[in-house]
């Protein structure tokens, strides 16, 4: 059914589900929404399968008109939320009913919420998946982000309307200052006293960070000597840490397949969420983990959102 | 020289992927080993495993941390490296493109001539006689690395890339030939276009070809192009 109207889009509002998998040898990238247990919870608030599509916010949301009623909860960064003017909570499902104003205004903190809603966002699935792949212009609203006037469609709801909260201790809270956990590696032998360093200085979140990657400045990393400056193509994986020949690391992230440059560490899965969240300005620092660690660490996020969802169901 | 190594590298990418390097550079039979082994994997289809992309001369598995047995894929990955041979790969599938050179559809195909001291007619035959290696595929959506362009064709990219290139280009730049799926921003020298859709993500089969296939051009008259597009006719 009808949903919402889109009376104000927002600066960057797509529908992205949990992405598209297999496809990467075909040029097709993930994509997805970005901060996976935002998103995530979204969707256990207004009693959805974890993998129904929402929309990803981006700093400012959109406002909707409602065109019919449905369950809505707004997850993720910090924005403010109102109903015809009456501030809602984040991390908890509210009702709308038909002809009610949903406002979602600029994130006080984080950079990206999800607009999830009881059904799911309804649009064609493309290739197995609602995500939008903005490069190729395809899935989620037509392959781009919403623009006023578009209306938006939810699925029935499966499972009764219940009004779920999140506890506030399970509530992520988003830094200026942070650390991500990574492993060495693809290509960390190319780059000698260039990993201390790596490991060792701040960097900064440049404003050239998006869903393609986040370029960060800070010190030069350099090169070991005599190693070439770009490798043989490879694929690439979110949280890959690529540094072209500037030295300026780069986070790659979720709208790419393919990468030429040397891959000093890749972020681990589960601070892909912090990364999606992570605002220009922001310091990143790198921890070396072993491959051991990061499994740990993977399986204690998934623990997380399984007490989440015992919790919320 | 290109290098194929005796031991495959491996190398860890974060906490879900693998790269297994065949060799040291961009060349036939390197990417031959990198074919075999994908299509040893998408035949063994090991527990965890979420996809296999081959690349010139790697290939990445991408695996579920929480279901893979890491250690027992690195065997297998062993096993298969002793046990399988190019010999058990079937030989590539060969995807014609029809192409209309020159003209409208092909700006480019003049300088490209000139630049070699060749008739127009001579690029065109050499560039549809020669078969083109798909030694992977990624950039965009559908987008074919083509090896094999024949040394007398490699032309330069332009110097000022063209803000729009319709879909189906062909284009040539420096020793790569290849295709455009979608419209996109180019530096390629555009030496004609094909009236396929080269990608559609809502058709049953969203591409024409992948990895490891052979592309054959095959050139079609102005006329063929506008039937096959439905342009202009009855």
């Amino acid at each position: 059914m009808d949903m919402f109207r889109v009376l104000r889009p927002g600066s960057l509002t797509t529908v992205q589900d949990l992405g598209r998998y297999g496809l990467q040898r075909y040029g097709i990238p993930v994509s997805g929404a970005l901060d996976r247990f935002s998103f995530a919870v979204g969707n256990l608030l207004v009693g959805n399968p974890e993998g129904a599509a929402s929309l990803e916010v981006t700093y400012t949301g959109p406002k909707l008109e409602a065109l019919s009623e449905g369950l809505v909860a707004v997850t993720g960064a910090d924005v403010s939320v109102a109903v015809n003017g009456e501030p809602q909570h984040l991390w908890e499902s509210f009702p709308v009913k038909k002809g009610d104003v949903l406002s979602v205004r600029t994130a006080r903190s984080g950079v990206r919420a999800y607009v999830s809603v009881g059904g799911g966002i309804d649009v064609p699935e493309v290739m197995g998946s609602r995500s939008t792949c903005l490069r190729g212009r395809f899935g989620g609203m037509m392959g781009r982000s919403l623009v006023r006037g578009d209306i938006m469609r939810r699925a029935p709801q499966t499972k009764p309307g219940v009004i779920r909260s999140l506890p506030a201790s399970f509530k992520p809270t988003f830094r200026k200052k942070n650390t991500l956990r990574v492993v060495p590696g693809p290509q960390d032998d190319w780059f000698d006293k260039g990993l201390e360093l790596f490991f060792r200085a701040p960097f900064t979140v440049t404003a050239d960070a998006d869903r393609t990657g986040y370029r960060l400045n800070g010190p030069t990393v350099p090169f070991a000597e005599g190693v070439p400056q770009s490798i043989i193509s490879e694929p690439s994986l979110a949280g890959a840490v690529q540094v072209p020949p500037d030295g300026k690391p780069i986070i790659l992230m979720v709208e790419l397949t393919v990468g030429g440059y040397a891959k000093i560490a890749t972020v681990i899965t589960p601070d892909l969420d912090i990364v999606a969240q992570a605002r220009p300005g922001d310091t990143i620092r790198f921890s070396r983990i072993t491959l051991d660690e990061a499994f740990l660490a993977h399986l204690e996020y998934r623990d997380t959102l399984q007490t989440v969802r015992l919790m919320l169901t | 020289m290109a290098v194929l190594y005796e031991k495959p590298i491996r190398r860890p990418v974060g906490d879900t992927g693998v790269i297994v390097e065949f060799g040291d550079a961009i060349a036939q039979e390197i990417n031959q080993k990198v074919r075999t082994m994908t299509l040893a994997l998408d035949r063994e289809r090991p527990a965890g495993v979420r996809e296999v992309i081959p690349t010139y001369r790697s290939l990445m598995i991408v695996y579920d941390p929480l279901e893979v047995d890491l250690d027992g894929l690195m065997g297998l990955l062993t096993e298969l490296e002793r046990r399988v041979d190019d010999a058990d790969t079937p030989p590539p599938r060969v995807v014609e493109i029809p192409v209309c050179y020159g003209g409208e559809y092909g700006p480019d195909i003049e300088f490209v001539a000139q630049t070699h001291g060749l008739t127009v007619d001579d690029v065109i035959r050499i560039h549809s006689e020669a078969s083109y290696q798909i030694y992977m595929m990624g950039f965009t959506p559908g987008f074919a690395y083509l090896g094999g362009l024949p040394t007398v064709l490699h032309t330069p990219r332009l110097e000022t890339p063209r803000a729009l290139v319709p879909a189906g280009s062909i284009g040539i730049a420096n020793e790569q030939t290849g295709m455009y799926p979608l419209e996109s921003p180019a530096g390629w020298r555009i030496i004609g276009r094909t009236p396929l859709k080269l990608f559609d993500p809502c058709r049953r089969n969203p591409f024409l070809y992948e990895s490891g296939d052979m592309i054959r051009f095959v050139g079609i008259s102005a006329e063929e192009f506008r039937r096959m597009t439905g342009e202009g006719g009855l």
